[in-house]
């Protein structure tokens, strides 16, 4: 079972790669929308690619109004 | 043409249509590509009356407002024509809200039943001022077993045991309290009537009209103007059917389509530009050959459908791109915000016709939309038949203010005598927008009067709503403007919002104070972020009361410094 610090890094990780930004760049506090300069729809894509990389389903309520990496982590690591 | 004369309210109009359409299908429930539920008009009805009889019997009387926090799904609809049956008025409420904005807006309605989805309810239960609500009465849906309800009921188990009587309303009579903004500052609640929800639905209906197997894609909110009468009032009225998605990812969305063989949807600008891009890019991946071939179709579609949309011919000339919209849809609604032209037309020419639509939630949702007659993506179109619209004080080139008259306009805020007045003009609702009608009689928008930006998401957001966000911050006064308010531009794309700072004596506007500005920013939700900041170095102007006087000093401003003022956060 991964611990929140391992799910919290492999996002980060898995954003950097998919969004094309530097994973140096990206930290757990970081505001997803501002640091990767996506909108909504693009969290969205995100989300789906967390899903398909963790397997886990998150209803859409559960993000409703996550904007953090650290937030989101925690939200996929209450499924896992 | 739809004739809803005969009835006085739209609980009665949508009883009418359950017993007419009895084994047709009315909803349909999807969650990412699994199918959930699917109802029949009668099924609609056996789940709604249960519900109607409880709440009558919970003491849920006629006028009493029964407010609704939840995502689209079939519950809402059930739940909405319960209160319509027992007399109610419906508070729809944004379930994008906070909790506390929720709670808040549920004292404004004086709301005496919250029907809500668990999750929101458990939100509110933990909000500050929580223990000082005035619900009688709270349904949850899909709570999990054992979960602690703190007072709420089971929306599953609320059930009457007899029928429930059918309580009567007329035209007049109050039907819903739609806010269309106020969070922050003063809530703005619109209150609809009857006759404003069966005239709009007989105008839109006109031109676009919906019959049995017609499929309506619901992905806007449904406590949405728009969403309630294109997926709930207007396709029921009618005998079609309402798709309901759990997700709202853009991959499962894009599969309803061909899943449901849709017919119709409605779109916020940000999704049609997102699908556009989707579009492109598959487009681009085409081998050169292709790419031509495409291209050459897609011009002699143009060519072809220059003075109306032909369907079948365009199905024909461009069957991938059809397919992919699952091989029925007839139209694509966008609204909610201002669409790039090029948007528009790139659809058009795939022939998949977009109505551009123009409206606002005082005006009963639509006031003018494209009817195709030829289709133009440089206007938003027509004024819907019944509704009046015109130009307020035009200057040389014919642009003014853009008023609307008719029986769609909705009847007051919410007690707000004041700013109902200053809204409703001799019986012209007063837009805040625009405008210029050209020879054809379409409506072209131009940019803002009033203080406030909308989004590409379709979010209008008032400056005042923000400020709450940055009290404290250690300035003497600050303010927030829409920046095309401050420095009007002809354009409602790319709106933003800038913060006016006046540093006190001993203050400065160092390095520091931008850092905490930031770091509030962060806190709000995207679409409600500042851009920048401007440092202003003169007392605002205030009334007597102490209150900002804003149009005095956007004057001030406007006369002192431009858009170069702006430091970007």
């Amino acid at each position: 079972m991964r611990t929140l610090e391992q799910t919290t890094e492999e996002i980060l990780s898995l954003a950097a790669a998919h969004f094309k930004v530097p994973r140096a760049e990206l930290s757990p506090a970081d505001d997803f929308y501002q640091k990767l300069r996506i909108d909504s729809l693009q969290a969205l894509e995100l989300l789906t690619h967390l899903e398909n990389h963790f397997s886990v389903e998150l209803p859409d309520y559960e993000v409703q109004g996550v904007s953090d990496f650290r937030t989101l982590a925690s939200r996929i690591q209450a499924r896992l | 043409m739809l004739d809803l004369s005969q009835f006085d309210s739209m609980g009665a109009a949508l009883r009418a249509a359950l017993e007419r359409w009895p084994n047709e299908t009315c909803l349909i429930e999807a969650d990412r590509d699994r199918e959930r539920s699917r109802l029949t008009y009668r099924e609609f009805r056996d789940a709604a009356e249960p519900l109607a009889a409880a709440l009558e019997e919970s003491g849920f009387a006629s006028a009493d407002r029964a407010a609704m926090i939840m995502t689209n799904q079939p519950k809402w609809l059930i739940s909405a024509y319960a209160v319509f049956v027992a007399g109610g008025i419906l508070v729809p409420l944004d379930y994008k809200l906070t909790a506390s904005e929720h709670l808040k807006l549920l004292a404004h309605a004086k709301a005496r039943v919250l029907i809500a989805e668990y999750p929101f309810w458990r939100a509110i239960t933990q909000a500050e001022g929580f223990s000082s609500h005035k619900l009688k009465t709270v349904l949850v849906t899909e709570a999990p077993p054992g979960a602690d309800l703190a007072g709420a009921q089971r929306w599953e188990e609320f059930k009457g045991a007899g029928k429930p009587e059918f309580r009567a309303r007329t035209r007049k009579d109050p039907a819903c309290i739609v806010y269309s903004s106020g969070t922050g500052g003063r809530p703005k609640g619109c209150v609809l009537t009857h006759e404003n929800y069966l005239e709009q639905c007989t105008a839109l209906t006109t031109l676009y009209p919906f019959w049995p197997g017609v499929r309506y894609l619901s992905i806007l909110p449904t406590n949405h103007a728009i969403d309630f009468m294109v997926g709930f009032f207007g396709p029921f009225i009618c005998g079609a059917a309402v798709v309901h998605l759990r997700t709202l990812r853009p991959e499962f969305v894009r599969d309803a389509f061909t899943r449901y063989k849709i017919t119709y949807i409605t779109v916020v600008p940000a999704i049609l530009k997102n699908l556009q891009k989707g579009l492109q890019a598959r487009f681009d991946a085409l081998t050169p050959g292709k790419r031509r071939m495409l291209d050459a179709l897609v011009a002699v579609n143009r060519t072809l459908t220059r003075r109306r949309p032909k369907l079948w011919l365009s199905r024909r000339l461009l069957p991938q791109v059809h397919r992919a919209f699952g091989g029925e849809l007839r139209a694509l609604f966008v609204g909610g915000a201002f669409t790039e032209p090029q948007t528009l037309q790139f659809f058009y020419d795939l022939g998949i016709p977009v109505g551009n639509a123009y409206g606002l939630t005082e005006a009963g949702t639509a006031v003018t939309t494209n009817d195709f007659k030829p289709f133009r993506a440089d206007t938003v179109g027509r004024p819907l038949p019944g509704i009046e619209v015109r130009i307020v004080n035009p200057n040389a080139e014919g642009i003014g203010e853009v008023a609307v008259r008719g029986k769609t306009v909705m009847s007051h805020y919410l007690d707000e005598p004041e700013m109902t007045a200053e809204t409703i003009v001799n019986g012209w609702l007063m837009t805040g927008d625009l405008g210029r009608l050209d020879a054809a009689g379409h409506l072209q928008l131009f940019g803002r009067k009033k203080n406030m930006i909308v989004t590409p998401e379709g979010k209008n957001i008032y400056p005042e709503d923000i400020e709450n966000a940055f009290v404290g911050i250690p300035v003497k006064e600050f303010c927030i403007f829409a920046a095309n308010y401050l420095w009007p531009q002809r354009t409602m794309a790319g709106e933003q919002l800038v913060m006016v700072i006046h540093p006190g004596p001993e203050q400065s506007a160092d390095a520091n104070l931008y850092s905490e500005l930031a770091r509030r920013n962060a806190q709000l939700l995207n679409y409600k972020r500042i851009s920048g900041a401007i440092l202003w170095d003169l007392d605002f102007p205030l009334t007597t009361s102490m209150k900002l006087k804003r149009a005095a000093l956007a004057e001030q401003i406007r006369a002192r410094l431009g858009r170069d003022a702006v430091v970007p956060l």
